[in-house]
C-alpha cells in the first residue's frame, strides 16, 4: 500500500480546503488536499449569488458596519449560534473580501452616478458616491438590514474558487483529486490522516498527516430534492463520526432554500429575490407581504420557505406533474440585468427548464439546501474529541449559523473561517511532532479493507441503491420543513431499520479496478446513520428553532433548548447519542424577537455574568483575529 | 408520445487486461425535462451498476460530465434528450487519458496546463495590507475579466480541437483563454515578454491552425476565438519589435478589441 507524509491534510479541495491549504503553504508547511473531483469542479464553484461583508461601499450599505453584521447574523441563526464565533466571522469578512481581490477576483465594483435597483419588484433610484468609485460593490440578500453581499455577476462561487485555486497552483499546494477519504487514522488522542481509496484504480492508500482538515462540505444527498451537487454525501462528517469520540452539532439543523426550480431541483440565487425578483402564487398574485410586511421577499431562509410551504397548503400552488410549486418573477430586472448579473440563471432557466427568465415565470419551490449542522469545533476550528483534526465550511459546525444562516453568510464562511483556522493550523503545526503510529494505520486499513472484501465477497442480499433511495424518501416525508413528534418517531424507526439492513449490502456488478458501485456501497451505511442523527435531533428537540420547525412545539423555548446538539455514535449502537451543550459562551445579544417570522418565544433567565463579552475574551479575540480593524 | 431511447455507451476498462474497447446498448424510456445526467444515472441504477461516468454539480456549472454526444463534444447534464433523436450514441472525450468507459481524467491535464502557463496573478501576494481599502477597479473591466473566469475546465474546446487531437502539448483555447484573462488583469505585473515565453511559440497561439471548433462547443459560450486573436495579434507584434516601427506596433496592438480601453 502507498503511504504519503504531509504536515496538512485537507479532505476536501473546494473553498474552505483550498483556503486553509494555502495558509499553510504560504507558511512553509507541505499541504496536500484530497478531493473526489478535481478541485474547480468541488461544489462551490455552484455557489452564484455572493458574500456577506460589511464593507458598506454602495449606496444602499451606507453606514454598516461589522456591528450591523454580527446583529443580523445572531438573529439569522434564532439565537442558535456561538456569538463569540459570529463576531469573529463578521469582523474578519471584510479583510478577507479585500485578500482575495488582491489575489484576484474580479468582484462587481461601485459604478458612482444614479443606479436603478428594484425592492419588492419596484424600481427606485439611488445614486452610488464618486468617493467609493471603484470598490467592492454589494447587494442585497435576505435577513440582513444593509447591502452587504459581495459577488462578481452570479458566479461568485466560480471566480473566488479559480482565484483560490490559482493560489494553490502558486504555493504548490499537492492536489490528489480522485480520491476519497473513507476513515480517519487515530489513537483514540491523536488524528494523524486517513485511509483513502483511490476513485481511479480502487485501491487503498494511507496519508500520514500532522494536521487533518475536513471540508467535505454539506449532507444534502441523504434527501432526495436537494440543490446540492452528488458528491455532497457527508463523507467528512461521516469520518469524523466513525470514530466514535468526534460529535457532530446541530444535524437536525437543515436549511431549505425558497428557490429550487422545478422538477430538476436546481438552485436559482436569492440574488433574484435581492435584485428585486418576487415570489408568485397561482394566480400570479404576490403573497409574501401578506405574511411579513416588512421583509416580504427578503425575510431569512427558513421563514420565507416557511411561508411558501403555508401558501401551498392553504390551495395557492401550481399544480404540476412534479407536485406543487410557486412562480418566481424577475421579468421587471429587464435582459440586460437577467443575462449579465443573472446569467446563470438565465441559463439554468433555458437549459433545464425551457423557461426564458426575461418572458416567463420560473417553477420554484423549497428544496433542500444547506447543512448548518456538521464536525462541532471550537473556534479555532479544532474538531472536539481529536487532537490534530480541524474541519471548516459547511462541513464544520463551528457555529455561526445556529438554526438557520443567511444567504451569502455561508459562502463566505468558507475563505473567513479557511484564513481563520488555517492560521490556528499554521500554530498548531509549528507547536506539534507526531508519532505516526503504524498500528493505528493498521486498525483504520484493516476496517476498510474487511468492508471491501465483504461487500465483493456478494453474500449480502441489500442493494446499496434501494436503501439510498429509502432513506432519501423517509427524510423526504418525515423530517422535511414542517415537522411533528409523530412523523419524526416514524422516520428515527425506519431508519433503524435502514441501518441494521446497510450491514447486509451485496454488489450487483462486478469490475475489475475501480467500481462506482462500491463507492455508493462504501457510502451508504454511513449516510443513513447521518440521516439517523439528523431525525433523532430533529425528534428530541422539542421547540421550534430556525429552520427546524415542530407543528407540535411552535414555541420557541429558550429555557429548556438554547443549546446545541451533539451527536455521538458507539461503535455498535444503532442509534446516536445525544448530548447538549450551551448555544453560545455568552450572549452580546441576548435572545429576542428576530423582526420576521412570528412564533412565540418561551424565555430563559440568563444569569448576568453571561450577557456580556468577557474582557478577555473581547482581546483575545481582536488579537487573533490580528489585523482585523 | 414517449419514446423508448436507445443509447449506445462506448464501454472499456483499462485496468482490466479482459477488457476490449466496445459499444454497448441500453434502452431507457424517456421522460418530460430528461437529460443525459438522469438517463445515464437511469442506466447505472437499472441495468450496469459499473458504468463510469461523471457527474458533479448536474447544472452545468463544474464541468464534471464533458462527453462526446452523438459525434460532438458537450457536457451531458445540460444536453436534454428531447433535443437529440431516439439512437444516441456516447463517447468520452478525446484527447485526455481514459479512466474507464466514459470517465476522462480532465482535472489532471488542466492541472498540468496551469502549471505551464503558470495560472496566477503574478504580484507580490505577500503586499496584501488587511487594514487598507481595496485598490480600485473600473466595474466594466471586472465583468470582462469575469467572463474569461466562467470557463468551467470541462475539456470539450480541447476534444474539439485539432491541433490538440495530433499534439500531446497543444496547451488549447481553454488554456490561452486562461492566460488572456490573466493578461487584462492589471493586478498581474507580468508583461508582453513573460507572456511571450509561456504561449509565445507552437505548444500555445501559433500552434492553432484556426478550425475554430473550441468556441463551437464551448458550452458556456466563452469567446475562446476573440481571445486567441487577441493574444495571437499581441505575441505576434511582440515577435516583430524592432523590425516594425513601433508607432505602427502600437496602433495595431489593441485596435478594435476589449483591451483597447485599459492599457496602452
Amino acid at each position: 500500500m502507498q503511504i504519503f507524509y504531509t504536515d496538512l491534510l485537507c479532505i476536501g479541495a473546494g473553498l474552505a480546503g483550498e483556503r486553509v491549504a494555502v495558509e499553510a503553504a504560504k507558511a512553509g508547511f507541505d499541504a496536500t488536499c484530497l478531493s473526489i473531483v478535481p478541485p474547480r469542479r468541488s461544489h462551490s464553484s455552484a455557489a452564484q449569488g455572493g458574500m456577506q461583508a460589511a464593507l458598506g461601499n454602495c449606496v444602499m450599505g451606507e453606514g454598516d458596519s461589522p456591528d450591523i453584521h454580527f446583529e443580523d447574523t445572531v438573529k439569522g441563526s434564532d439565537w442558535g449560534c456561538d456569538q463569540e464565533v459570529a463576531r469573529i466571522f463578521a469582523d474578519t469578512a471584510p479583510i478577507v473580501m479585500r485578500e482575495v481581490a488582491h489575489w484576484g477576483v474580479p468582484w462587481n465594483r461601485v459604478e458612482h452616478g444614479p443606479a436603478t435597483y428594484y425592492k419588492g419588484g419596484k424600481p427606485f433610484e439611488a445614486a452610488e458616491s464618486k468617493e467609493k468609485h471603484g470598490l467592492i460593490h454589494a447587494r442585497a440578500f435576505g435577513g440582513t438590514a444593509k447591502w452587504r453581499t459581495c459577488y462578481t455577476a452570479d458566479g461568485t462561487g466560480r471566480s473566488v474558487l479559480n482565484t483560490l485555486d490559482s493560489m494553490c497552483l502558486r504555493y504548490n499546494v499537492n492536489i490528489h483529486d480522485r480520491t476519497q477519504a473513507e476513515a480517519l487514522i487515530h489513537d483514540g488522542e491523536n488524528c494523524i490522516g486517513a485511509i483513502v481509496r483511490c476513485l481511479r484504480t480502487g485501491e487503498l492508500m494511507a496519508y500520514f498527516a500532522t494536521a487533518t482538515l475536513i471540508a467535505t462540505g454539506g449532507y444534502g444527498r441523504i434527501y432526495k430534492a436537494t440543490t446540492n451537487a452528488v458528491i455532497c454525501d457527508g463523507g467528512g462528517q461521516i469520518a469524523a463520526l466513525d470514530t466514535g469520540i468526534v460529535p457532530l452539532g446541530n444535524m437536525e439543523a437543515i436549511q431549505f432554500h425558497p428557490t429550487g426550480t422545478v422538477p430538476t431541483d436546481i438552485l436559482v440565487t436569492e440574488g433574484c429575490r435581492g435584485d428585486g425578483g418576487t415570489l408568485l402564487d397561482v394566480n400570479e398574485y404576490r403573497f409574501m407581504p401578506d405574511y411579513e410586511p416588512e421583509k416580504a421577499e427578503l425575510a431569512s431562509r427558513d421563514v420565507v420557505s416557511r411561508r411558501m410551504q403555508e401558501h401551498m397548503a392553504k390551495g395557492h400552488g401550481v399544480k404540476s406533474p412534479y407536485g406543487d410549486h410557486l412562480w418566481l418573477d424577475i421579468r421587471h430586472l429587464g435582459e440586460k440585468h437577467i443575462t449579465t448579473k443573472l446569467r446563470e440563471v438565465y441559463d439554468i432557466c433555458t437549459s433545464f427548464l425551457g423557461v426564458n427568465p426575461i418572458s416567463d415565470l420560473i417553477p420554484v419551490r423549497p428544496t433542500q439546501h444547506y447543512s448548518m449542522g456538521g464536525v462541532r469545533t471550537n473556534k479555532d476550528g479544532a474538531a472536539y474529541g481529536l487532537s490534530g483534526l480541524f474541519s471548516a465550511g459547511e462541513a464544520a459546525c463551528w457555529d455561526m449559523h445556529g438554526f438557520n444562516r443567511l444567504g451569502g453568510n455561508s459562502l463566505a464562511e468558507t475563505v473567513v473561517a479557511g484564513r481563520y483556522v488555517g492560521k490556528k493550523v499554521v500554530e498548531f503545526l509549528k507547536g506539534h511532532s507526531v508519532d505516526f503510529k503504524q498500528s493505528a494505520l493498521r486498525d483504520a486499513h484493516a476496517k476498510i479493507e474487511e468492508r471491501i472484501k465483504r461487500l465483493s465477497g456478494s453474500s449480502g442480499k441489500e442493494s446499496a441503491i434501494v436503501l439510498r433511495d429509502e432513506m432519501q424518501d423517509i427524510m423526504m416525508d418525515y423530517v422535511g420543513i414542517f415537522r411533528n413528534g409523530k412523523d419524526l418517531q416514524t422516520a428515527v424507526d425506519k431508519l433503524e431499520e435502514l441501518h441494521a439492513r446497510s450491514m447486509n449490502i451485496g454488489l450487483q456488478g462486478k469490475a475489475i479496478g475501480f467500481n462506482p458501485e462500491i463507492s455508493l456501497a462504501l457510502r451508504i451505511p454511513g449516510m443513513i446513520k447521518l440521516a439517523q442523527c439528523t431525525a433523532f435531533g430533529a425528534l428530541q428537540r422539542t421547540e421550534s428553532r430556525g429552520a427546524h420547525t415542530r407543528e407540535d412545539h411552535p414555541e420557541r423555548n429558550d429555557k429548556d433548548w438554547l443549546n446545541r446538539t451533539l451527536a455521538y455514535w458507539k461503535d455498535g449502537d444503532s442509534l446516536p447519542t445525544l448530548k447538549y451543550e450551551d448555544a453560545s459562551p455568552y450572549f452580546e445579544i441576548p435572545p429576542g424577537e428576530r423582526g420576521y417570522g412570528g412564533g412565540k418565544i418561551i424565555h430563559a433567565d440568563i444569569p448576568a455574568e453571561k450577557l456580556h463579552v468577557p474582557e478577555s475574551n473581547a482581546s483575545d479575540n481582536a488579537a487573533s483575529a490580528e489585523d482585523t480593524k | 408520445m414517449s419514446r423508448r431511447l436507445h443509447i449506445e455507451v462506448f464501454r472499456y476498462n483499462p485496468l482490466d487486461p479482459e477488457s476490449k474497447p466496445h459499444m454497448q446498448s441500453f434502452y431507457v424510456n424517456e421522460y418530460d425535462s430528461m437529460t443525459l445526467f438522469i438517463a445515464l444515472n437511469i442506466i447505472r441504477d437499472q441495468h450496469d451498476p459499473t458504468l463510469q461516468f461523471d457527474f458533479c454539480c448536474r447544472a452545468g456549472i463544474c464541468g464534471s460530465c464533458g462527453m462526446v454526444i452523438n459525434g460532438r463534444p458537450g457536457l451531458a447534464c445540460h444536453t436534454q434528450t428531447k433535443d437529440l433523436p431516439e439512437h444516441i450514441v456516447l463517447h468520452p472525450l478525446p484527447v485526455f487519458k481514459l479512466i474507464g468507459d466514459l470517465s476522462v481524467d480532465t482535472g489532471v491535464w488542466f492541472r498540468d496546463a496551469g502549471t505551464r502557463i503558470e495560472a496566477w496573478v503574478h504580484n507580490d501576494h505577500d503586499s496584501f495590507d488587511p487594514t487598507q481599502e481595496e485598490a480600485r477597479m473600473e466595474n466594466a473591466l471586472a465583468n470582462e475579466i469575469f467572463e474569461l473566469d466562467r470557463c468551467v475546465e470541462c475539456g470539450c474546446c480541447i476534444a474539439a480541437c485539432g491541433t490538440a487531437r495530433m499534439r500531446t502539448d497543444f496547451l488549447g483555447a481553454a488554456s490561452i483563454a486562461r492566460v488572456a484573462r490573466f493578461y487584462l488583469d492589471p493586478r498581474d505585473e507580468r508583461n508582453v515578454e513573460n507572456y511571450y515565453e509561456v504561449i509565445g511559440n507552437d505548444q500555445g497561439v501559433f500552434g492553432c491552425m484556426g478550425l475554430l471548433a473550441c468556441e463551437d462547443v464551448c458550452p458556456k459560450h466563452i469567446p475562446l476565438q476573440d481571445q486567441l486573436g487577441i493574444m495571437r495579434r499581441m505575441l505576434a507584434l511582440h515577435s516583430v519589435k524592432g523590425i516594425l516601427p513601433k508607432a505602427l506596433i502600437e496602433k495595431l496592438a489593441h485596435k478594435g478589441c476589449c483591451h483597447e480601453n485599459h492599457k496602452s
